[in-house]
């Protein structure tokens, strides 16, 4: 052996040493200070943990967004596919998140019922549990697409990012309105929250005995507090304020309770001088997430366009994109799974020739409802309606390869 | 029930608790539960229900014995919604809750930038006592008394020019209160389809 091999032995095991340290210290920190981790076929790999990180060098996160911190937003450009990781799910609260103990949390059911019931978090867990994927999205998602000029700005997040798709787990209400005897005059039910705006909504039974679920369950495990904990109502394809979260009570009615957030709130005043309420459906859109602000491209060729698509009344049949401002317009390919109320990912195979482009996509539901363009919503609802802002989105390539929000009319 | 759906999902919900393996053991006798019920949860005793239920409909129901004035809703206003509403209910910065439209018009779907307040867009009066005793304030929900609950109202009503100032608001006069939007609100008439509405 060479006089030197017993210091380069010892210098070997220093730097396993110290690569196992440098290990053990994953995450952010490490990237952040800008160390290059070595050749990892040379020093053995970090230990299993009980509770799993992103890579160090995935920072997806959510935007806080809207005053007292009532919302944040999906980092819709950082995802892929079609679920939404569940720290990552988009949040709207009305008076914050509550802190709810499962083991004293209860679920009344009463009203128009033979048997007013009280149900625990064991009790709704022992009926016959289903899990759908589905998207949710505040019926205020887009405003940004749909009011005045578009700023150039603005991401996929910050235009869409209410918009969040899980694997919720639960009880089909059905099964519990049949348990308490929901009366035949029974039209509409009062869902209210155990959060500090004790948020009301009234829903047509009819949604009940369609598809809407107690949900305990998300992404596999229980629910986030964020999005309800310990259950909360899901209305597939209806607008997020309406699955009412941390629910404590179901009220069995003839008729709607007209709530503050179903009055004065989440309804859509139209042109004529009506506004529309309960207005719960949300309709198909669909958004390129990539590319898109603020995003670079760094030259011509082969990019692929992908996005989402989602319509609250059924499946996506179609995806179109267009890359020249909706002048023509060709199919996406759809990904599978294609699920009802669902999002579905598309995809585009687009070569840039360098020059300016305006990116589009437009989407069809089972229905034959397509997505319409901003001057047609802006025309049939007025410029000043709110809530349901599905119209086309657009995003500027511009010669440069920079990506810019917006470039429809 | 009597709805078919409802029998329809009633039986796909059995068949998928067959199909999944959950059973409702009787012997000999398959895995349907007992008169289509599986027994879990607990009655719900009446002091409970009356606890939780604080809901108020637009006729009135629901709203407690109590009353309230324009002069005790000054001063509770002052103490503990002023701060986020505006001396006057008109200068945010959350909510504008005072203002009407001349001619009692419904332009907002027209022009974004007039706010809807509870004179120019709520359509019950009902909803601001349930509101306001369901959610508010923000810092405390919830702790305002019953009459101090019915004097805001009272106030807010009496600023958009619905109640005269010597209102006594209880729950009979509060329901009675009629609202200038309240014919403007339409069901909702999107469907589907090809047609854009």
């Amino acid at each position: 052996m060479p006089d030197d091999a017993p210091s380069l032995s010892r210098r070997t095991l220093l730097a396993a040493a110290a690569g196992a340290a440098g290990a053990i210290v994953t995450g952010r920190e490490g990237a952040a200070q800008g160390q290059t981790p070595g050749d990892p076929t040379h020093t053995p790999g970090a230990r299993p943990t009980t509770v799993g990180r992103r890579s160090g060098f995935e920072h997806p996160e959510r935007l806080i967004s809207g005053s007292a911190g009532g919302s944040s937003r999906t980092p819709l450009q950082d995802l892929d596919g079609i679920l939404t990781p569940s720290d990552l799910h988009f949040e709207r609260h009305h008076a914050g998140i509550p802190r709810i103990d499962p083991s004293t949390w209860s679920l009344l059911i009463h009203g128009l019922v033979d048997r007013p019931t009280v149900f625990g978090l064991d009790d709704l867990k022992r009926f016959p549990t289903v899990s759908r994927l589905h998207f949710l999205e505040c019926s205020g998602n887009g405003g940004v697409a749909f009011y005045g000029e578009r700023p150039p700005d603005r991401s996929p997040q910050e235009v869409d990012g209410l918009l969040s798709t899980s694997e919720w787990i639960g009880v089909p209400l059905e099964i519990l309105f049949r348990e308490v005897g929901v009366q035949s005059s029974a039209t509409w039910f009062l869902a209210e929250g155990m959060d500090a705006a004790v948020m009301a909504r009234s829903i047509p039974v009819d949604k009940a005995f369609e598809d809407a679920m107690i949900a305990f369950g998300q992404n596999g495990e229980a629910l986030r507090p964020e999005q309800g904990y310990p259950a909360r109502l899901l209305l597939p394809g209806w607008e997020g304020n309406a699955n009412v979260k941390w629910i404590r009570r179901i009220e069995l009615s003839d008729r709607p309770f007209m709530t503050r957030d179903e009055t004065s709130k989440y309804t859509d005043p139209l042109k004529d001088g009506s506004a529309r309420i309960f207005s719960f459906v949300m309709d198909a859109k669909s958004l390129i997430t990539s590319p898109a602000y603020p995003e670079r491209l760094p030259g011509r060729g082969w990019y692929q366009i992908s996005g989402l698509a989602w319509s609250g009344r059924g499946r996506i049949t179609g995806v179109e994109v267009s890359v020249d401002g909706g002048g023509t317009w060709e199919d996406a390919t759809l990904q599978e799974p294609v699920l009802p109320k669902c999002t579905t990912r598309f995809r585009f195979p687009w070569q840039w020739e360098g020059d300016a482009a305006v990116l589009m996509s437009r989407a069809t539901d089972e229905t034959g409802y397509v997505q319409p363009p901003v001057a047609t919503l802006r025309d049939v609802r007025g410029p000043g309606t709110r809530y349901h802002y599905n119209s086309i989105r657009a995003w500027t390539v511009r010669s440069d390869g920079r990506v810019i929000f917006g470039g429809d009319r | 029930m009597t709805r078919p759906g409802a029998r329809v999902g009633w039986l796909l919900a059995l068949g998928l608790a067959v199909g999944t393996g959950w059973v409702v053991a009787r012997p000999g006798k398959g895995s349907v539960p007992e008169e289509g019920r599986f027994g879990f949860g607990r009655p719900a005793d009446s002091a409970e229900i009356r606890r939780l239920d604080i809901d108020v409909r637009p006729d009135g129901r629901g709203l407690p014995p109590g009353e309230g004035t324009v002069a005790r809703g000054r001063v509770v206003y002052a103490a503990r919604c002023l701060a986020c509403h505006g001396a006057t209910g008109r200068e945010g910065p959350y909510d504008v809750l005072v203002g009407r439209v001349p001619g009692d018009a419904f332009p907002f779907a027209n022009d974004p930038r007039i706010p809807s307040t509870v004179g120019n867009y709520w359509p019950y009066a009902t909803t601001v006592f349930d509101y306001v005793r369901r959610a508010m304030p923000f810092d405390a929900p919830g702790s305002l008394p019953v009459n101090d609950v019915y004097s805001v109202t009272a106030l807010l009503l009496f600023w958009n020019n619905l109640v005269p100032e010597g209102i006594v608001l209880n729950r009979s006069s509060l329901p009675a209160v009629e609202m200038p939007a309240r014919d403007r609100f339409v069901r909702d008439n999107r469907t589907g389809g090809p047609v854009v509405r």
